[in-house]
């Protein structure tokens, strides 16, 4: 199969890489880009572990066809921090107990991301919401919402 | 002792950070340079003789490296030595539909794939057994020829004084039936494996494992590799929950293509896949005997599980005496009898999972207890607080209890959850029901028979200040790597910034025996607070003149060290280092630990012993619909008694996570199987092998959780600090049951509790029947004859009576 050559932006800069044009937006991140910060539960977009922002939005990368992405804008939590200093989703996660294994807490946050962007101050309800489709088998998803809670208050702190 | 500067405080998670980057390198997220890639080609059969195997074309297939199949490794595997009864890949017999069968390693899994479908595989198929109940019906053919009778794997029976006696002088005598279906781990982490050769020639082998000192062993003897030419790197797991306790047949198949190959060689499994290995809850159909005075004090209780282990051994052995070993510790029975059968199926293998053996029990356990509370008009706290263990006491099966809160989580988290108020006063279909439980702090002896430490570690002091601690545990979510830098730190009095933890690794670091058995905090903090006191020690005994302070009036805090009493400015720990290292040269320590010999001298009496028990109670309150069944929890209370809370934050997510699971468990998730009918071949197939069918608890799911840490610190355990992994899950599913039937009136004795049940059972009571969902009979198992032994307050020895003796005994 020939490869596919694809331009496109990976946390706000421009890469170009060729790969197998089978590949989804997964594989090409973590086998082409080597970036494994994304990870994968299923491959069949059931347990939102692979969650990027495609443009901004929320997506299942392994549901998006590398080939779909010429072009667009892709965030992944290798992008999130800031230089040394963690991001304040990022932050929250560590300190309240968001991560037990951690395997699903790339994905996590990611949507917390999307949903902060479109609304700074959500209720507990709306953070679940927002994270439904991210399964998470360790924390029983409480110290999540305490997380993406205590982001959302240091992310207006930061923006008075 | 001194203040404790770390222990018992919120806290950042050692590895928090790196979990919040995405830093953390899963086995999948490893690769190599010529890295090749494998997959399993896979019995479509339930039970069937492999006849032949024709890997020609495969291995002829362009970008094919190897093909292995059961050929080549004709020796077996299994994690309990008396159940080695695995290959890598099946030689003559698969048991399951998924057992392994062959393996194509190839430049890309797209090949691989291609591959697998040029193996030409001739199965003569066999008649598979899909239930116990099946399995003991026809003895033949068998599942395995080293089956204890027909296809009964184990079978066991044990009595402590005589029961029937004890039953019959109760006033109340009840007994039930219960169900608890099988379920899976579902860890976020699929399985994954890398394996080549260093640089030095070596096996190294990097994996998605709980357990890598048991792989390790495995590795070696099944692919004939002496142990020292062999290091085995558990990479932090994504979830495990029992489920990467197992060796895996793909492990070993790496490993032995990176040999054949000299070349790195990967492979991750699929979701479906990890369903078929599964390794997890065994379903098991439960009778209970219960005597009980008027007074509502517990005489007695016979106990009788039959177990579905599925295709192989796996850690059946050990499941079948978890069925019984752990009822009597939450209570007082003054006379006990548990028989245990577990019965090979042509279905993927049962193993650990959270609670290993025991939630489906205590599931039986206490919602008997609620049945006989309303029997006795007795409120079902003040019932469970009459017969409540004490500390330090011994049950009739000889395990000895350490510290106990039981009391105090009953007490606990009925005032939390307003029980006295609000139970019964909560109006049409909404009810409280409460449970309790205990778990193991670490199993009493190791799965090999040996006489050595279950947990050593290495602190190696650096001059620059940097702490660093080796140690073979294995971080799969739960904090361990937090535990060993927590506890090294505090003994230490530094910073915990300032250590450096290398765990998992048996190249590198001391054994330790996996994560299983909610053990690594207990043995693996016990050996760190023995090394890092040994440092401290010697640190001591070089400052002590500097300081003017004898040795033992030394306090390390905060990075300092000084005298107790503050006279004389103290020093930093770094200076205190490079006083001792001046003197003494290099600083390091090991420390280690073994649990305590058990009181228990029977045979058998190896199982259920541990160092410590922690405790737990739950309230659970429902919403019950009784139009639709649909059952609806708004939130739930658990009080734990973990001795003392190293890392409160973690501590409490394990909690919130154990519930979490636990509801789970008790509303939808089932790893149930059905037949295709006959012209698809008939095989036994996973009913919801994907992530959707296969239900969990999502965020909008999940009730709010209040937890309270009871914290009396076990003198047996490192800083008094007692499980909280396995604990928290058990009580949950009885307390959903007996909340439902506060709720609604009616029984379902079974797990899980689906709203169809619900309404069936409503439907009877309606109808005038009772309402009851549950199993309606126990077929007659074989059970053997009872060891014996008499319980200590029968002036026992804790050894078995002999037959002759035991019919003397009045």
């Amino acid at each position: 199969m020939k490869p596919h050559r694809l331009a496109m932006s990976v946390n706000g800069e421009k890469v170009e890489t060729l790969f197998a044009p089978y590949k989804t937006l997964l594989e090409v991140l973590r086998e082409d880009l080597a970036l494994t910060g994304t990870k994968h539960g299923c491959e069949l977009g059931e347990c939102g572990a692979c969650t990027v922002l495609l443009d901004g939005a929320p997506v299942l990368s392994c549901l998006v066809l590398g080939m779909e992405c010429e072009g667009r804008s892709v965030q992944t939590i290798e992008g999130l921090a800031r230089g040394p200093d963690l991001h304040p989703l990022q932050a929250a996660f560590a300190d309240f107990g968001g991560s037990q294994c951690g395997y699903c807490t790339p994905g996590v946050i990611m949507a917390a991301k999307a949903l902060l962007e479109t609304n700074p101050s959500p209720t507990r309800d709306q953070i679940k919401e927002a994270t439904a489709g991210n399964l998470c088998r360790c924390t029983g998803y409480q110290q999540i919402v305490d997380a993406v809670e205590d982001a959302a208050r240091r992310l207006k702190e930061e923006a008075r | 002792m001194k203040r404790l500067d770390i222990i018992g405080k919120p806290r950042r998670r050692v590895d928090g950070r790196a979990k919040a980057t995405g830093q953390v390198r899963y086995a999948d997220d490893l690769s190599m340079p010529r890295m090749l890639f494998t997959k399993l080609l896979r019995s479509p059969h339930p039970h069937a003789v492999v006849e032949s195997i024709d890997a020609t074309r495969a291995a002829q297939h362009p970008g094919v490296h190897l093909v292995l199949t059961g050929q080549d490794f004709p020796i077996p595997f299994g994690i309990m030595p008396v159940s080695v009864d695995e290959y890598p890949l099946a030689r003559e017999r698969v048991r399951y539909v998924g057992d392994p069968v062959a393996a194509a390693v190839a430049v890309d899994e797209q090949t691989a794939v291609q591959a697998l479908d040029l193996i030409e595989v001739r199965y003569k198929i066999l008649p598979p057994i899909a239930s116990p109940e099946q399995g003991l019906q026809q003895p033949e053919p068998r599942i395995h020829d080293y089956c204890e009778q027909g296809n009964i794997h184990r079978n066991q029976s044990y009595e402590f004084g005589k029961v029937d006696e004890a039953l019959a002088k109760a006033d109340l005598v009840v007994e039930d039936l219960f169900f608890y279906e099988g379920n899976t781990h579902l860890p976020m982490e699929q399985q994954a494996t890398l394996a080549f050769i260093d640089a030095d020639g070596k096996l190294q082998i990097s994996s998605s494992t709980q357990n890598p000192h048991y792989l390790h062993r495995q590795l070696a003897r099944a692919l004939q590799v002496p142990e020292h030419q062999i290091r085995v790197i558990a990479t932090p797991n994504g979830g495990g929950f029992g489920g990467k306790c197992d060796p895996g047949g793909h492990e070993f198949v790496v490993a032995k293509a990176a040999l054949v190959l000299g070349r790195p060689v990967k492979i991750g499994l699929t979701r479906e896949e990890v369903f078929y290995v599964h390794r997890g809850r065994h379903p098991v159909l439960m009778k209970m005997k219960t005597g009980v005075t008027k007074d509502g004090k517990l005489s007695g209780m016979h106990l009788q599980t039959l177990l579905d282990g599925g295709g192989y051994g796996s850690h059946g052995p050990a499941s079948t005496f978890y069925t019984g070993v752990l009822t009597p510790v939450t209570y007082h029975y003054p006379r006990f009898k548990f028989e245990a059968c577990r019965v090979f199926t042509n279905k993927p293998a049962c193993g650990p999972k959270r609670g290993h053996g025991t939630p489906q029990p205590r599931f039986g356990q206490e919602v008997q207890l609620d049945k006989i509370a309303v029997k006795l008009g007795m409120d079902p706290a003040e019932l469970r607080l009459k017969n409540v263990t004490k500390a330090n006491a011994l049950t009739a099966s000889w395990l000895k209890i350490g510290s106990n809160g039981l009391a105090d989580c009953i007490k606990k988290v009925t005032e939390m959850s307003g029980w006295k108020q609000r139970r019964g006063k909560l109006g049409r279909g909404r009810g409280l029901g409460l449970a309790c439980s205990t778990y193991m702090c670490g199993a009493g002896v190791a799965i090999y028979w040996n006489k050595m430490p279950h947990s050593g570690v290495q602190i190696l002091l650096d001059r620059s200040g940097s702490v660093i601690v080796y140690c073979g545990a294995t971080e799969i979510g739960q904090g361990s790597d937090d535990v060993l830098a927590a506890i090294v730190a505090e003994t230490l009095g530094v910073d915990i910034g300032t250590v450096r933890v290398v765990t998992g690794d048996t190249g590198i670091a001391p054994v330790d025996l996996g994560s299983y058995s909610s053990r690594v905090t207990i043995m693996m903090g016990n050996a760190a607070v023995q090394a890092a006191e040994r440092l401290r020690t010697q640190i001591a005994a070089v400052v002590s003149e500097t300081l003017g302070a004898r040795p033992d009036r030394i306090v390390f805090s905060q990075g300092r060290v000084f005298a107790v009493d503050h006279s004389g400015p103290g020093m930093t720990f770094v200076e205190a280092v490079h006083a001792a290292e001046a003197e003494l040269g290099t600083l390091s320590a090991v420390g280690s630990y073994a649990p305590p010999k058990p009181p228990g001298k029977y045979k058998g009496a190896g199982v259920g012993p541990s160092p410590a028990y922690s405790f737990s109670a739950c309230v659970v309150e429902t919403e019950v619909d009784e139009r639709t069944g649909w059952i609806h929890v708004p939130k739930i209370w658990i009080a734990h008694d973990i001795g003392r809370a190293i890392n409160p934050t973690l501590a409490k997510g394990q909690v919130i996570g154990g519930v979490y699971m636990g509801l789970g468990e008790a509303l939808m998730e089932e790893q149930s199987f059905r037949r295709l009918p006959e012209k698809l071949s008939g095989a036994l197939v996973h009913r919801a092998p994907s992530m959707l069918d296969y239900k969990s608890l999502t965020s909008l799911d999940m009730p709010d959780v209040e937890v309270a840490l009871i914290e009396d610190p076990d003198p047996n355990c490192p800083y008094g600090a007692k499980e909280v992994g396995q604990g928290p899950l058990l009580p949950v599913m009885p307390a959903v049951a007996n909340a439902i039937y506060d709720a609604v009136r009616v029984r379902i004795d079974e797990i899980p509790i689906t709203p169809d049940k619900v309404l069936r059972a409503l439907e009877m009571k309606r109808s005038g029947k009772e309402g009851r969902v549950g199993p309606a009979s126990f077929p007659s198992v074989p059970y053997p004859k009872p060891t014996f032994v008499l319980p200590p307050w029968e002036d026992g020895d804790g050894n078995e009576l002999k037959r002759h003796a035991a019919a003397a005994v009045v």
